[in-house]
């Protein structure tokens, strides 16, 4: 990736450059703001105020417009994410099957709440619903990589699993 | 052409992903390839079995041999035994629960026998990926005969005539909604595919779209043709990044072979498709809020009518159906009605896809036909509770739906049988739950969903929800009192009626029917302060059995408080003050010597 990450320093032009491109691929398409988001999104890891102004702008849309559909979807995001992406599935095959559990403990494991980065900035803590594995329940997901049949024991192996990695 | 004498099929689904099927799959080929059989025996990537708690999942053709959690360390074994010796690996084949022989074939498996495929009929079988594998099963044959034989009209009243019904939750006829497009007015109409699935706990249209996402392509341009729309428009959860793939490659090969775009068939008929993602907001599964989320705003629901059907995307008359609903479409046109009507029950017609899951042996992908009885869902097909527990019930229609208790596992399951019981058929997740599932907490479970997800337009699902979630919090939390059942009660009377839409209208029924079937449990929470199932923590006190207590320490080692204490070899004593009752010391403990209660 280049320079239009996270850490918010400098080379601003480049991040607002990203965007310019992916508003003009939609130019003209109806309906096509969520997508854009999407696609902002995917290459920013969140939407912070700034970015989301700068889309109102160019689209010349209120920026509470913008900020109405980012707060409304879930999946957008206005903080930064940490390093690795822990979801843990808390959909009904899960539940029943102790994924409540496992939650606890990596909150006790991590001395975070859901929805929140530990401070080091290595992991977020998030809870999702159905991933479709639901064979496999409880899973979890890092970085997209599903871990199934999950036991409270394991949690601290997960952990530690991508704790030093990149 | 290649032939080949064998075909072995790798399910790469979801389910068998997450078990690391890729590997197997570049692990098979270098196997076969080392061994030099790679022009021999043919490695083929498929959609799901259904039988996900197997995977990673592998069967083998012409025989049938069904190999089951199978390991790379496996694969060397598989190949020098199954296709260099002609020998079957019997330590990887599956063993029925209690059964003490293992069964070989595929179709002698009870979770196999007891279905009926047809929305499913490629899953496993064909390469998603391979539109000519889709075509070869007669793909686009459906569509061919729309277009050279019938009449937009008569495509309606062969839907009609089969008795298809919506399978995204309402079981509206699927024909009936096809007409009000057809005849409503405007030059220019649309289709649509719900395929948001937002059930927490469902996988039906996820294995779908990553199965055979040609039969929905298909099926959105029949209906295009039957309305009169040429656009058409899937929306997509974000979070099935594999669905979204093959149906992107699908669309594209569709295009390419002239099966989707300008004058299709050379009979003028234009139809295009454009893929949309949903960004996480059950709501967004209701029809109208995803309607308005394609037009790219905030997915709130709006009222209704009007009826999509005659003012729809972006006010123009449009149809939206499941992705199941137009799973069964082609099938229907290619066999004919009479054929369809003649499976299921008097008023729901065809089969039914459900997502076998929670705390039963055999969780997965299953489709029956309609009015098939619970027990044969559980027991047959499922193999029955995990561990011999008890079973306490089966939850149906997900956060919109219902219980249903050990009474009614004789019940045929169809749309109007299950209305009746206080549930719904939704979309067709079916949580199985044992005697260590608290209902209380499941319906708080389900409150805390809908009121997380309610996207807060009307005042009733609002703040209803709200209100509702914080008595059964109480209840759980043992602060419940005996008006709170009653309160419960004309909330949710007052939500279903009041609010705006399908979400907050049916956001109480987990409560009403869990009240209905398991009002026992809520009194054993209120009056004697107990959970009976041992799952609301704050009712949990655990005891350490002297007679059983050896003195070993091995709870206080584990007890992440210190709440446990004792001298080696003497009994131990938890405090109930410091107990967290994270029951760590109960599981630990080699003797049986610690209980909950
Ligand atoms: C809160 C709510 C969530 C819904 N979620 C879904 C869903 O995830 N998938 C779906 O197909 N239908 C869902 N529906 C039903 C749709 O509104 C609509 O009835 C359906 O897509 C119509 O297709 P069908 O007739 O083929 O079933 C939902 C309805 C409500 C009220
Ligand atoms: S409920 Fe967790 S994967 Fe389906």
């Amino acid at each position: 990736m280049g320079c239009a990450c996270q850490c918010g320093s400098g080379q601003k032009e480049d991040k607002f450059e990203f965007i310019d491109r992916v508003i003009e691929r939609y130019k003209g398409q109806e309906g096509s703001m969520i997508p854009i988001l999407h696609s902002i999104q995917q290459k920013l890891g969140y939407l912070p105020e700034d970015v989301q102004a700068y889309i109102a702008e160019k689209m010349e849309v209120p920026l509470s417009e913008i900020y109405g559909i980012v707060s409304f979807y879930t999946l957008f995001s206005t903080q930064p994410k940490g390093k690795h992406k822990i979801s843990v599935c808390m959909g009904t095959a899960c539940y029943v099957r102790g994924a409540g559990l496992i939650l606890d403990e990596l909150e006790k494991e991590l001395g975070i709440r859901v929805g929140e980065t530990t401070k080091d900035g290595s992991f977020t803590l998030e809870a999702c619903r159905c991933l479709g594995a639901c064979g496999l329940a409880p899973v979890l997901t890092v970085d997209g990589r599903v871990h199934g049949r999950l036991t409270v024991d394991e949690v601290d192996q997960v952990i530690a699993e991508y704790k030093d990695k990149e | 052409m290649e032939f080949y004498r064998s075909h072995v099929l790798v399910c790469t689904g979801t389910g068998c992903t997450s078990s690391d099927s890729r590997l197997l799959i570049s692990g098979l080929r270098k196997e076969l390839k080392d061994r030099g059989l790679e022009k021999e025996i043919q490695v083929i990537e498929t959609g799901c079995f259904g039988f996900c708690n197997l995977g990673p999942i592998m069967v083998v053709y012409p025989e049938g041999v069904f190999y089951c959690r199978v390991k790379e360390a496996d694969l060397k074994e598989l190949v020098e035994e199954h296709f260099v010796k002609g020998r079957v690996v019997q330590r990887l084949l599956y063993r029925e629960p209690g059964a003490t022989v293992k069964t070989q074939e595929f179709n002698n498996i009870e979770f196999f026998k007891h279905q009926k495929r047809i929305a499913l009929a490629n899953c496993g079988i064909i390469n998603p990926e391979k539109i000519e594998e889709y075509i070869a099963r007669d793909g686009y044959f459906a569509l061919a005969k729309v277009l050279h034989e019938m009449t937009p009209a008569g495509v309606i009243e062969e839907l009609k005539k089969a008795g298809l019904r919506g399978r995204g939750g309402g079981g509206f006829p699927t024909g009936m909604k096809w007409d009000f497009a057809y005849k409503a007015k405007g030059d220019q109409k649309y289709v649509v595919c719900n395929a948001d699935e937002g059930d927490p706990g469902a996988f039906m249209d996820r294995s779908v779209l990553e199965g055979d996402p040609h039969a929905v392509i298909e099926a959105m341009a029949i209906a295009g043709y039957a309305i009169g729309a040429n656009q058409g428009f899937i929306y997509v959860r974000a979070e099935y990044p594999i669905a979204v793939e093959r149906l992107q490659l699908a669309i594209q090969q569709a295009h390419d072979l002239g099966l989707l775009g300008k004058n299709i068939f050379g009979m003028g008929f234009d139809f295009d498709l454009d893929i949309r993602l949903g960004a996480g907001a059950f709501v967004c599964g209701e029809e109208t809020a995803l309607l308005t989320s394609i037009e790219g705003k905030r997915g709130e629901p709006r009222p209704r009518p009007p009826f999509p059907a005659n003012s729809g995307l972006w006010g123009k008359p449009t149809i939206i159906n499941n992705v199941e609903t137009y799973a069964n479409v082609p099938h229907i046109i290619r066999n004919g009605w009479e054929w369809f009507a003649s499976i299921g029950t008097e008023k729901s017609k065809g089969t039914k896809v459900f997502a076998l899951a929670g705390k039963i042996k055999n969780t997965g992908l299953i489709e029956v036909p309609m009015g098939t009885t619970l027990r044969t869902i559980v027991y047959d097909i499922g193999g029955g509770i995990l561990n011999d527990k008890k079973f306490k019930a089966a939850q149906t229609g997900g956060p919109s739906g219902g219980c249903l208790s050990a009474e009614l596992l004789d019940t045929p399951i169809d749309y109007d049988n299950l209305i009746a019981v206080g549930s719904m058929m939704g979309s067709g997740g079916l949580i199985v739950m044992d005697e260590d599932t608290c209902m209380v907490d499941i319906a708080r479970f389900f409150l805390e969903f809908t009121q997380d997800e309610s996207c807060g337009k009307c005042p009733p699902c609002r703040i209803g929800t709200k209100r509702m979630l914080e008595i059964l919090t109480r209840i759980t939390e043992g602060k419940g009192t005996p008006e709170d059942l009653n309160n419960l009660e004309i909330l949710a009377k007052t939500i279903k009626s009041a609010a705006l839409c399908g979400l907050g209208q049916t956001a109480p029924n987990p409560v009403l029917s869990t009240l209905r079937y398991f009002r026992h449990e809520y009194e054993a929470h209120i009056y004697d302060k107990k959970c009976p199932a041992g799952v609301c923590k704050a009712l949990l006190s655990y005891q350490i059995d002297p007679e059983k207590c050896r003195g070993c320490g091995l709870c206080a080692r584990n007890c992440p408080t210190k709440a446990i204490s004792g001298k080696i070899k003497e009994t131990f004593v938890i405090d109930a003050e410091k107990c967290i009752k994270c029951g760590a010391c109960m599981e630990k403990c080699k003797f049986g010597a610690i209980s909950k209660g």
